[in-house]
């Protein structure tokens, strides 16, 4: 229900596009006006988002050590799990961020019969998140060639390695085929995992159809409906937009539109949903603290002064049976009174 | 409460309606709510320990009464909501670790099957990423921009009386242990998403005896169990003439002993109750044998915090206690026992809260000369870090054919693993004292299990929840004790001798409990014996 809803509302944004572009006039609105919106939303909500995360404070130092901390020198140090300078902490989040390394350590468990809990490895997340991520990567590196001219060549290498295969005229790239594989079997994972499937909400399933509209899109135009694409005109937009001189010359087909508009709605989105787990996972204090704690003091700025119960009240309401139990206190007991 | 019998409960997990195992609810987790019924809650506190953790400064503890969760009625003042809701704006602005988490989950599902009470439950609302969305669904609704538009769209929903109950429900079926962290791509802690729902419950009154007598207990006088002055020194006294008996050498222990080299704080726990009283006369025969010039204290009797498991007011004041009582004996530094969670607190809040403790020298061990840079700030050293240097040193002998009854696995405690990185000290010192083996790979170390009743779930009304969320604990030593015969699992922490031993008794019971401290003890061979020692059998715990 929750994915048949994303779906459509993926359908009908690009049915909007590709209508909306064809009228006469409309054009100039969604060549230009709504990537212009689109950006500035993107930016600004991105750099709103990553602000308000720094603003609040990191109290304690939380790390999540998944490995032998720096103690005594003749126990091995596990310098990437448990890091303890912040070039440590940089090789950990550099794992995490360019491997995905938390996910890499992924078991399945299984309860069987017994009682008995198996636990396997399994990297079937692992192994697609990381082919989904990176062809997302390469392909937003790729489509600089419509933004840069002239095009750099460090650019044209990765395009070239991209395209290593030589399948098809014009070449498929491998990351048009990675990024469809990826969103795919995510997609198929949150429906065929019942426990994923039971999480899911629409703000998960939306974003995986919207990237899988603008793949597709994209594909189309390069390999299926290429005759009613004018790639010069498209690249003319495109430097135009960068430069702010924006013009459109010779209409545009309305898939390019499309799959623009779908990039727009992507980006604006961006800033608003779970997607910000890219600026977010910068930031996590479990895993970019080292854990040093007891070695150098962590500050809270908003530490509150809270004394403990009293050594003085605790001897005051005990000090009697301190006494008698030979318990050395600070204060002695006043002189018993003789009993009338 | 009953206790289903193990073959009936045995069944029932593997075979039960739940999620772990198949079954899909047919509606949508909002739309469940929760029942509570005798045996699936914790008691709430009693009236009158709330009313003196109120009466203390520093700490709010409000609405004291009488209530139940079973009532339809709990009693909430009038403006609940708005207090929950300010509350958790105020957390908001506080904690970065709690704004991450709300904002950044992709509902991967990569922490589902990590989490025991999930695995022992197959209650979807016990998979982590589910018991952070019972708190993100209310953040999404009345503090994000989607939310506030598309409400339950988007995976929004109104705080109402039934929420908080779930709350209550969930915040109480999570020992915080962080297993999920370790896999989360964005190390998304829901130790972090507990403590908020339990600080914001208390803000209207709902909390648990199990946590909150020990935490007016600690803080009155000075450990959970409510132990006195004069009955602490008892009881340490009971042990201090047991190690004699069983020894031949009596340790020389003092309280309150101004000028000693150093404080040394255990969990009360050690000095109370079996098997942790073994693990106390552990320690007195290790800084007996090397003669450390250490103290007890009364005042500050305990290592344990359930201020961790209550609010960051309650944790900062009892853990104040430990440098407050330092600096009154004018100690160089602090050794610490075996205990999970006083680890954690002291790892990771105590320096922050309480310090800087420069009242205090970085810890150097008189015996061996090392200086413990480590723990240059805290002052205050681990006692298997502390014993693994002697070690290393030669200074204690060990004649390991004391510990043959005992074939050994290594239980790594939530806490100091996952919140410290204390992996291979203990493994170091049991290499030299006891025959020993590891449980499965991915259940031991940053993988370790919990033993399902910690941060103040040990308490028996719930026994059967105990049971099912530490099974995933439970069938891992029985892993061994099936392969290798083994016949004790040891740890280095006081909720774990405690708890194990219930779930032991329940799903292994061929399978005793121990710190590792015991095993020290056991195994240490002391300058004085002479012929007095006995031949001890079941080592310390032989009857003499």
């Amino acid at each position: 229900m929750k994915y048949a809803l994303s779906f459509l509302a993926v359908v009908v944004l690009a049915a909007v596009a590709w209508l909306g572009s064809q009228v006469p006039g409309m054009s100039y609105i969604f060549g230009v006006a709504f990537p212009y919106l689109a950006i500035l939303v993107f930016l600004g909500g991105f750099v709103y988002r990553i602000v308000q995360w720094a603003k609040t404070p990191v109290p304690f130092s939380i790390q999540t050590t998944c490995g032998q901390g720096k103690s005594l020198d003749f126990i091995k140090h596990n310098k990437l799990e448990a890091p303890h300078t912040n070039a440590q902490v940089i090789a950990r989040m550099a794992l995490e961020i360019f491997t995905f390394r938390s996910l890499f350590r992924n078991t399945h468990a299984q309860v069987h019969d017994g009682p008995k809990i198996t636990y396997e490895s399994s990297k079937w997340l692992w192994l697609f998140a990381l082919i989904f991520h990176y062809s997302f990567l390469l392909i937003i590196i790729r489509h600089m060639r419509f933004f840069l001219d002239p095009f750099p060549g460090l650019l044209a290498l990765i395009e070239a390695l991209d395209g290593f295969f030589s399948i098809g005229n014009p070449t498929w790239y491998l990351t048009s085929a990675g990024i469809v594989v990826g969103v795919l079997f995510l997609f198929a994972r949150r429906i065929a995992s019942t426990k994923v499937r039971y999480i899911s909400l629409i703000n998960d399933y939306f974003p995986l159809f919207l990237i899988l509209g603008i793949a597709t899109t994209g594909i189309l135009m390069r390999h299926f409906l290429r005759t009613d694409v004018d790639i010069t005109a498209i690249k003319t937009l495109g430097v135009g937009l960068v430069t702010l001189q924006p013009t459109i010359q010779v209409s545009l087909s309305p898939l390019f539109y499309t799959h623009l508009f779908l990039v727009c709605v992507l980006l604006a989105y961006f800033p608003f949903s779970k997607l910000m787990h890219m600026g977010g996972v910068f930031m996590s204090p479990t895993r970019n603290m080292k854990n040093d704690t007891r070695e150098n003091r962590h500050v809270n700025p908003w530490n509150p002064r809270i004394l403990p119960h009293s050594y003085a009240g605790y001897e005051d309401e005990f000090r009697e049976y301190m006494v008698e139990a030979g318990l050395p206190v600070e204060k002695e007991l006043p002189p018993q009174k003789d009993e009338e | 409460m009953s206790v289903p019998k193990l073959e009936q409960l045995s069944k029932s997990v593997v075979k039960g309606p739940s999620l772990a195992t198949g079954a899909v609810p047919t509606k949508d987790w909002m739309e469940i709510p929760v029942e509570f019924k005798p045996g699936n809650y914790a008691y709430p506190a009693k009236k009158e320990k709330v009313e003196y953790l109120n009466s203390q400064k520093g700490l709010h503890f409000p609405n004291a009464r009488e209530w139940s969760p079973e009532d339809d009625d709990w009693k909430l003042p009038e403006d609940w909501k708005d207090i929950i809701l300010q509350g958790l704006k105020e957390r908001l602005d506080k904690f970065r670790s709690l704004k991450i988490f709300m904002d950044c989950c992709v509902r991967c599902g990569a922490c589902a099957d990590k989490c025991h009470f999930f695995l022992g439950t197959g209650d979807p609302k016990n998979m982590p990423v589910l018991r952070a969305e019972l708190l993100r669904s209310v953040y999404r609704n009345d503090f994000t921009l989607g939310g506030k538009i598309l409400g339950k769209m988007v995976g929004g929903r109104e705080m109402t009386v039934g929420v908080l109950k779930e709350w209550f429900m969930y915040s109480y079926q999570c020992t915080e242990c962080r297993r999920c962290s370790v896999f989360c791509p964005y190390g998304i802690d829901t130790a972090e998403i507990t403590m908020m729902l339990r600080e914001l419950l208390h803000l209207v009154g709902v909390g648990i005896n199990w946590i909150l007598e020990p935490a007016s207990n600690s803080n009155r006088t000075g450990n959970h169990m409510g132990l006195q002055p004069h009955t602490f020194k008892d009881n340490v006294d009971f042990l201090v003439d047991d190690v004699e008996n069983l020894t031949g050498v009596r340790p020389n222990v003092t309280f309150n002993r101004k000028g000693a080299e150093v404080l040394f704080i255990t969990p009360s726990a050690d000095v109370f109750a079996e098997p942790g009283l073994y693990t106390a006369m552990g320690y007195m025969i290790l800084f007996e044998a090397i003669g450390l010039d250490y103290t007890w204290s009364t005042y500050a009797s305990e290592g344990g915090n359930f201020g961790l498991f209550t609010n960051n007011e309650t944790m900062k004041k009892l853990n104040a206690k430990m440098y407050a009582e330092a600096e009154r004996l004018g100690v160089k530094y602090i050794i610490g026992g075996e205990c999970g969670h006083m680890w954690r607190v002291l790892h990771q809040y105590m320096d922050t809260m309480n310090g800087p403790a420069d009242f205090l020298e970085t810890p150097v061990s008189a015996i061996t000369g090392t200086k413990f840079q480590n723990a240059a700030s805290t002052k205050m050293v681990h006692i298997t870090e502390f014993t693994a240097d002697l070690i290393k040193h030669g200074k204690l002998k060990f004649d390991k054919s004391r510990n043959s009854h005992v074939k050994a696995t290594f239980h790594d405690s939530c806490n100091t693993s996952r919140a410290m990185g204390l992996l291979d000290e203990p493994r170091y010192v049991l290499d030299h004292v006891v025959d020993w083996v590891e449980m499965p790979e991915g259940t031991i170390r940053e993988q370790t299990f919990c033993c399902g009743s910690g941060t103040g779930l040990n308490t028996d009304e719930i026994m059967e929840l105990r049971m099912r969320s530490g099974f995933p604990r439970a069938n891992a030593v029985q892993y061994v004790r099936d392969k290798f015969d083994v016949n004790m699992l040891s740890c280095v922490c006081a909720i774990d001798r405690a708890t194990l031993t219930s779930l032991n008794n329940y799903w292994t019971p061929e399978v005793g409990v121990c710190g590792v401290s015991e095993l020290v003890g056991n195994a240490i061979v002391q300058e004085n014996e002479g012929e007095n020692r006995a031949n001890l059998d079941e080592g310390l715990r032989t009857l003499v």
